[in-house]
């Protein structure tokens, strides 16, 4: 656990020293504070004190947001040989995964730590229902695990940064749309399952106030999923 | 802490890298390895280091056997082409390899200037890595190798892309660590293996081919000496006959210059003083009369290309 805490304190020190995690940070709030107070179906059009609004423009914000910061966890190391010198130290294969893992979610959560303002901001406005906000927030910081893991996978297939990005992203396409449009015009045990598996079916409720256990098991049985086979991509080197 | 290496195999989509080779690195030796591009070096390195796991034998370190024990802690290893954090300044990286290695925090600070003051960083601590020149990246790299203070050194190819002078720093630094130490170091400068090394090994498509000191080598390498020779008083190919007729001699030829007479013979010392008491009783003028040492670049060709 020491071994994985070193790893993702470099990492999160590189965002920030690397302008990486400035411009990330600076364009999910404004991108999600822009939907969320400005333009279109924003809080003030809704008039309901709720961050139902920014629950929704955030995991559009995270589907970008979170390739671009996994794609060169391992894409980078891989490219430079800086694995070789990481993974000949007394640091095992999955306390890197793992390292990198906690400093990917990490900038996440202070990325969603920077939206608190807008919790305070509404629940001056209105009477704002404080367990579904949590839950909220719960539920975004799952889904974001999943799409963390997802990224590193992705990461650990390749030397290139770009193609990293693009193969986090086409994942996260299937898991956000494909699974659950072709599910639900499936019938029968077929349709059911696309449909459990693809993330809206159990992001969606989170939002909405409800704590289901399946949907807390789906994304950590996603995340562990993604890490698993990430140790292995990695741990398969020539 | 000794190195024994036993039947290590390792072959990469059917292609044969390393090919059933063994041999012992012994506390305090220095052992040049040698060979041309693609003979299994590296290969044979990052096995060493756990970055890769051999198809088969046996890698045994201070009588621990490393597929069944992570010894990475007490081996310290310089990557080829020794890649680094260019984003970080100095002191910061070396302070993450040391923890990565599992220095405490109240030595840390400590262990790291060390380091810095043992490889002359001390100017260039502050910078950015991604800012300093060549001679300064391979210090940081041997600097976070040794870090721990390892009992065993792995450097692939320390001075590639140096200059003369900074070689030769390199390389009194590698000498004075590697008293106390078990040195593995690969490299495609000949006369800096011998500068360094106890001993060598060459290593050819994934076989050693050659093993021991630079002077063994020498003798194991033609099994004949040279002679250069220069006789006045008769024409060239009078002597030269004479000389073919002695026993001992096993050829005669020009030298590469085309100045001097080259004589192969099966031992220069007996041959020399036969040499003479020809030229004596022929009534000759003897000009000159010297061995020639096989070099180390003729060894390796020799044994490398067949």
């Amino acid at each position: 656990m020491r071994e994985s805490w070193i790893i993702a304190r470099k990492e999160l020190n590189s965002f920030f020293d690397s302008l990486v995690a400035y411009i990330l940070l600076i364009a999910f709030l404004g991108f999600s504070g822009f939907f969320t107070w400005l333009w279109g179906s924003d809080v003030f059009y809704h008039k309901q004190a709720s961050l139902n609004t920014f629950f929704n423009v955030a995991l559009w914000s995270l589907f970008f947001f979170i390739p671009a910061i996994t794609m060169r966890q391992f894409a980078e190391e891989k490219k430079s040989g800086t694995i070789e010198l990481l993974l000949t130290k007394r640091l095992t294969d999955r306390q890197l995964v793992i390292g990198k893992y906690l400093a990917c979610l990490l900038l996440v959560a202070i990325a969603l730590a920077f939206t608190l303002p807008y919790y305070v901001s509404i629940a001056r406005l209105g009477n704002i229902d404080h367990g579904s906000t949590i839950t909220g927030y719960l539920g975004l910081l799952l889904m974001s695990s999943a799409y963390v893991s997802i990224g590193l996978l992705a990461s650990s297939f390749t030397n290139n940064q770009i193609v990293a990005f693009l193969l986090a992203l086409l994942a996260g396409v299937v898991f956000q749309f494909i699974l659950g449009s072709v599910g639900s015009g499936q019938t029968g045990w077929i349709g059911s399952l696309l449909t459990d598996l693809s993330i809206p079916h159990h992001y969606d409720s989170m939002s909405r106030g409800v704590i289901d256990t399946k949907d807390v098991l789906y994304f950590l049985a996603l995340t562990f999923l993604g890490l698993m086979l990430t140790e292995v991509v990695i741990s398969k080197r020539k | 802490m000794d190195i024994l290496i036993e039947g290590l195999s390792k072959a990469y989509d059917n292609q044969k890298a390393v090919d059933n080779i063994s041999f012992e690195v012994r506390t305090g030796e220095i052992v040049g390895f040698l060979g041309p591009n693609g003979a299994g070096k590296t290969t044979t390195m990052k096995m060493i280091t756990q970055f890769i796991s051999p198809d088969a034998g046996r890698i045994t370190i201070g009588g621990k056997v490393i597929a069944k024990e992570n010894i990475r802690g007490s081996i310290g290893y310089l990557p080829e082409n020794n890649p680094l954090y260019e984003d970080m300044p100095v002191m910061d990286y070396l302070a993450f390899c040391g923890q990565l290695q599992g220095i405490r925090k109240n030595q840390l600070e400590q262990r790291v200037r060390e380091m810095v003051v043992m490889c002359g960083l001390n100017e260039e601590k502050h910078k950015k890595i991604g800012e300093l020149s060549k001679g300064y990246r391979q210090r940081v790299g041997l600097a976070q190798a040794m870090i721990h203070d390892p009992a065993i050194l792995i450097l692939d190819e320390p001075t590639t892309g140096l200059d003369p002078n900074q070689r030769v720093e390199i390389r009194e630094l590698i000498k004075r660590l590697g008293m106390h130490k078990s040195v593995i170091l690969s490299t495609h400068i000949l006369p800096e293996v011998e500068a360094t090394c106890d001993r060598i090994l060459i290593i050819n498509k994934g076989q050693i081919v050659a093993n021991g000191t630079a002077e063994t080598l020498r003798s194991q390498a033609t099994g004949k000496s040279i002679l250069l020779v220069d006789i006045e008083g008769a024409p060239r190919p009078v002597i030269e006959k004479e000389l073919r007729s002695m026993p001992g001699i096993t050829g005669v030829g020009l030298s590469p210059d085309h100045r001097l007479l080259e004589i192969e013979c099966t031992d220069s010392h007996q041959t020399a003083r036969s040499v003479y008491k020809m030229c004596v009783s022929k009534d000759w003028m003897l000009l000159q009369m010297s061995p020639v040492e096989t070099r180390l670049e003729d060894i390796f060709r020799n044994v490398t290309l067949n």
